[in-house]
């Protein structure tokens, strides 16, 4: 009774310091709570994938009734703002000028071609603007197809099945629908790993454990202490994105709020436990800084599928993001958010984090010793 | 419980360090010791010497290669943490938590080591009024100055009474008052309280004030005993002389260095105190002087160094007088010599904070002149700013003759620079690092080949030339970043604490250097927080917290101050209390 109440007494005052530490450092709450609420504002606005009013010229060639009706999905959509002109020349001036960023050529054979079955159209990008272009190439695709069915000319050979379904799930801006996920990972990521290693390496660099170790705390009361504020700092930040995300961006929450909430906070420990890992190996604040980019963030964005998808990455990668936790809990967001509870693969993912997690806190316990130099 | 006689033992201890591609170090090698209980003990040795590691060992935080260790009664190995419950320590950097305030800093170690609220109150205020913290229990521990937050360290340590207590170099940097203040706390400790402390220290006449002294170097036990007991190796061998009036002091005492009947020399009080080899004190070079030494008090850093050298010869390292040293020319940097630095109302602020106030003082060519005072008091700053690596918020700053305002690259070709973590390419060997720097100042490749022979020969490093900076023992790093400085021909040389982390021989040897140099007409300029190295200065000045206290020879501040032969500490604590009284009749 008398120990536990020692150990209660020591991982209080050790809490109670780290969170005194962590208000009057300005730096660890910008990075907990600042810096999630700026990524979801700027990547759900600013680096949406989706395109909006793309200048397009819009070359009749030939102006027939049939022609206009093709032609007729620019007209009062928020995807284009269309320029129309009656040659390819011009339109091509006009691209030049960077006015424009794609043509729609109907050629003046359109019709006639048509009519046959036959019936083609240009669709010139700008390669500048690679994204734009993709987005907005698959918007024509998808637009004329729709109107070659209406037209009872679905065999006209327009457009590939594959690209229309990304246009069927167009009615909202679903890039940011996508990102918000990704978010949370992301803000996970960062409070759990890089602000632990940070914590932890400055009070190796400072000397500070050197002194602290020669005291009856134990190790454990010293990693719990740690763990215990930038569990909170993380959870407020993802909360705050997650309201953020509900209210701006009008995100779906398919699955249950408290899988959501579970499986963040199992992946924060993994977060965290990683953090305690690299600042015991490290015990420097700027390697520690280094090592959590080079092992956590460029990871967690570039291979989780966070910014491309993993399925059309190259072998290599696919293996190599199969490796990452975040993968997984990235995989389970994305499904939880936008598709609902889908057990197979809550229980399947689920295991896998707990495995990462157990494994990493055996690993930050063995390396985080009381002994220095 | 019967209480043990000792609260250290060790047998054998060893301690050897392999670091990743570089040759193993003996950190410690088979060292025996007995620390007695309630007694005030001290561990002294030159930087490097192992203090640090025995410090850990003994804590449990490392353990060791070698050997048996019994702390407080308990074996460490396999007892670390019963250890650490008892113990209390304060590492080099005082392991304060900068963020916290006094009070939350107290109440922090006071939590962890269970200390009843009942007693808290009570433990608190006698440890604040002793360490003179009363006023100050809201501020941040990083906002105190280096003897306040050396004194919270202790604090710390002390929120119960431990059943030992290990202070690793409490005084390092410290100002000299906040030392003596530190000393007399530690001994009504052990007057008082009966406590055990084991403190290691690099100053000898900290070492003096203790019931007990161990000597270590290079982790090596080299003796230990009583003050007075280790004091008395030296008794009948210490000599004083006053060199020719006119003369620097530390031109007697280069030359007196270089003497085979001298084992060590050091200026003091405007004297040269020496150790002869022989009793009666008989140094030729005396006698062409026309100068009579009297029999002089041994004191504790005598035997110190007599031991080193002993240490030195036995290990086959003895340094031989340099061959090229030649006799120091007499040269008198007087007032009358062309000014080279001038400084007017120099004043810099960080914001609300006032690192150096309103300083002026000339340095004239040939000089030697010392920048002085403690961690904090404003050296490194006003030093950065002579040099042109930092805007002054006002006042005039005139180097070799140039406006630093307006023309500060000209200015910096005038000048040398040896930065207090010197500046070397470690992984480049020592002509490849000359090559570098000489090559950035400018010197057509002819000319650079011959400085760089130069200067080789110069610091005597002709046979190290191809060995990698970092392989250099630290002495030799330290010659490495002079020859650096130096191979343009600088007409004036910065030294930024260039004898902090170097053993009392390696300094020596500097001082040596610095005194041809300075012979030679290359004007100099210093800054230490040894305030004993002040004697080897022509002028100094001693700031503390940005304030000038004092500007002038060492001479006329000891007559200023009717203090004939005080040395340093005393005169820098004398200016210290004068200036605060009369802050307080003010």
């Amino acid at each position: 009774m008398k120990g536990l109440s020692a150990f209660g007494r020591r991982l209080v005052a050790l809490t109670r310091k780290e969170f005194a530490q962590l208000l009057r450092d300005n730096s660890s709450l910008l990075m907990g709570v600042v810096l999630p609420l700026v990524l979801i504002f700027i990547i759900g606005y600013g680096m949406s994938l989706d395109v909006d009013r793309v200048p397009t010229a819009v070359v009749l060639a030939e102006d027939s009734p049939t022609t206009r009706s093709a032609a007729s999905f620019t007209v009062g959509s928020r995807y284009f703002e269309p320029v129309y002109v009656h040659s390819l020349a011009e339109a091509e001036t006009l691209m030049r000028q960077h006015t424009v960023n794609v043509i729609v050529h109907f050629p003046t054979d359109f019709s006639e071609r048509l009519a046959r079955g036959e019936g083609q159209i240009q669709v010139l990008l700008n390669g500048e603007e690679a994204t734009t272009a993709m987005s907005a190439q698959s918007y024509v695709q998808a637009a004329v197809l729709t109107w070659a069915a209406s037209q009872g000319a679905a065999r006209a050979g327009l457009g590939q099945a594959s690209v229309v379904s990304r246009a069927w799930f167009n009615d909202a801006n679903t890039s940011s629908w996508f990102f918000v996920p990704g978010i949370l990972m992301l803000v996970l990521t960062i409070s759990g790993v890089f602000l632990t290693a940070m914590v932890m390496a400055r009070e190796w660099e400072r000397g500070t454990f050197e002194s602290l170790f020669v005291t009856p705390v134990r190790i454990l009361e010293v990693i719990l202490a740690k763990v215990i504020p930038y569990f909170t700092v993380a959870m407020v930040g993802m909360l705050l994105c997650l309201v953020a995300g509900r209210l701006c961006y009008d995100l779906p929450m398919r699955g249950s709020l408290g899988l959501i909430l579970g499986e963040s906070m199992l992946y924060l420990v993994i977060a965290l436990s990683l953090g305690l890992v690299i600042s015991a190996i490290t015990k420097n604040q700027y390697l520690a800084c280094q090592v959590a980019l080079l092992v956590s963030f460029l990871p967690t964005v570039m291979l989780s599928g966070f910014l491309f998808d993993l399925h059309s990455e190259p072998l290599v990668i696919q293996v190599i993001s199969r490796f990452l936790p975040t993968t997984y809990y990235l995989e389970l967001m994305k499904s939880l958010f936008l598709a609902g509870n889908y057990w197979p693969l809550i229980l399947e993912n689920t295991a896998i984090l707990l495995g990462y997690a157990l494994c990493f806190i055996w690993l930050a316990f063995f390396l985080t010793r009381k002994k220095v130099g | 419980m019967a209480e043990e006689q000792f609260v250290i033992e060790a047998q054998g201890l060893t301690q050897i360090f392999t670091p990743k591609g570089l040759p193993k170090v003996t950190a410690l090698d088979h060292i025996d010791m007995h620390v007695r209980r309630g007694e005030l003990t001290a561990l002294v040795g030159p930087d490097g010497a192992g203090k640090t590691t025995l410090m850990r060992l003994i804590t449990g935080l490392m353990a060791p290669t070698a050997g048996e260790l019994t702390t407080v009664g308990l074996p460490v190995r396999g007892h670390e943490q019963a250890v650490q419950d008892q113990l209390s320590y304060m590492p080099q950097k005082f392991g304060l938590y900068e963020d916290l305030t006094v009070q939350e800093n107290m109440n922090l170690y006071a939590d962890l080591h269970g200390v009843p609220a009942a007693v808290r109150h009570q433990r608190f205020s006698h440890l604040l009024a002793m360490m003179g913290l009363e006023r100050f229990t809201g501020r941040l521990a990083g906002r105190l100055s280096g003897g306040m937050k050396q004194k919270l360290g202790l604090a710390c340590t002390l929120v119960r009474s431990p059943a030992l207590l290990l202070l690793d170099e409490p005084t390092v940097g410290v100002d000299p008052l906040s030392r003596r203040e530190l000393w007399s706390i530690l001994q009504q400790l052990v007057r008082e309280e009966h406590l055990s402390v084991f403190v290691s220290t690099a100053y000898m006449d900290e070492a003096a004030l203790c019931q007990q002294v161990y000597v270590l170097n290079q982790g090596r036990m080299l003796a230990h005993g009583t003050p007075a007991e280790l004091t008395a190796q030296a008794r009948g061998l210490c000599y004083r002389v006053t060199p020719p009036a006119g003369s620097a002091t530390r031109v007697l005492q280069c030359a007196l260095l270089d003497d085979p009947a001298v084992t060590d020399a050091v200026p003091v009080g405007g004297e040269v105190h020496f150790l002869s080899k022989t009793p009666d004190g008989e140094v030729s070079l005396l006698r062409q002087w026309h100068l009579v030494p009297r029999p002089a008090k041994e004191r504790l850093e005598d035997a110190f160094m007599l031991l080193l050298h002993a240490d030195q010869r036995a290990q086959g390292k003895e340094t031989q007088p340099a061959e090229a040293a030649q006799p120091v020319e007499e040269i008198h940097p007087s007032e009358q010599a062309p000014v080279d630095i001038e400084v007017k109302n120099l004043v810099k602020r960080f914001g609300d904070f006032t690192a150096v106030a309103h300083t002026s003082f000339q340095v004239h060519k040939g000089e030697v002149f010392g920048l002085l005072g403690p961690n904090g008091a404003g050296k490194t700053t006003t030093f950065r700013m002579l040099c042109g690596l930092l805007p002054a918020t006002g006042g005039q700053l005139r180097v070799a003759g140039v406006d630093l305002r307006t023309a500060r690259t000209q200015a910096r070709a005038n000048i040398g620079y040896v930065a207090q973590k010197f500046s070397l390419y470690e992984k480049l060997t020592v002509y490849e690092n000359l090559h570098f720097f000489g090559g950035i100042y400018g010197l057509p490749p002819q000319r650079l080949e011959e400085r760089i022979e130069a200067v080789l020969e110069e610091f005597q490093l002709t046979d190290r030339r191809d060995q990698p900076a970092a392989s250099l023992p630290g002495g030799y790093k330290q010659r490495l970043s002079m020859a650096a400085a130096l191979i343009h021909e600088p007409r004036i040389l910065f030294l930024d604490e260039p004898t902090s982390g170097i053993d009392p021989l390696a300094r020596r040897s500097f001082w040596q250097q610095i005194t041809r140099l300075a012979a030679r007409g290359t004007t100099i300029i210093i800054t230490t927080h040894f305030m004993d190295e002040a004697e080897y200065c022509d002028r100094m000045m001693i700031q503390d917290h940005g304030q000038l206290l004092v500007l002038g020879r060492p001479a006329e501040i000891r007559q200023r101050m009717q203090m004939p032969q005080a040395d340093m500490n005393d005169i820098f604590i004398a200016i210290v209390e004068q200036s605060r009284g009369e802050g307080a009749s003010a």
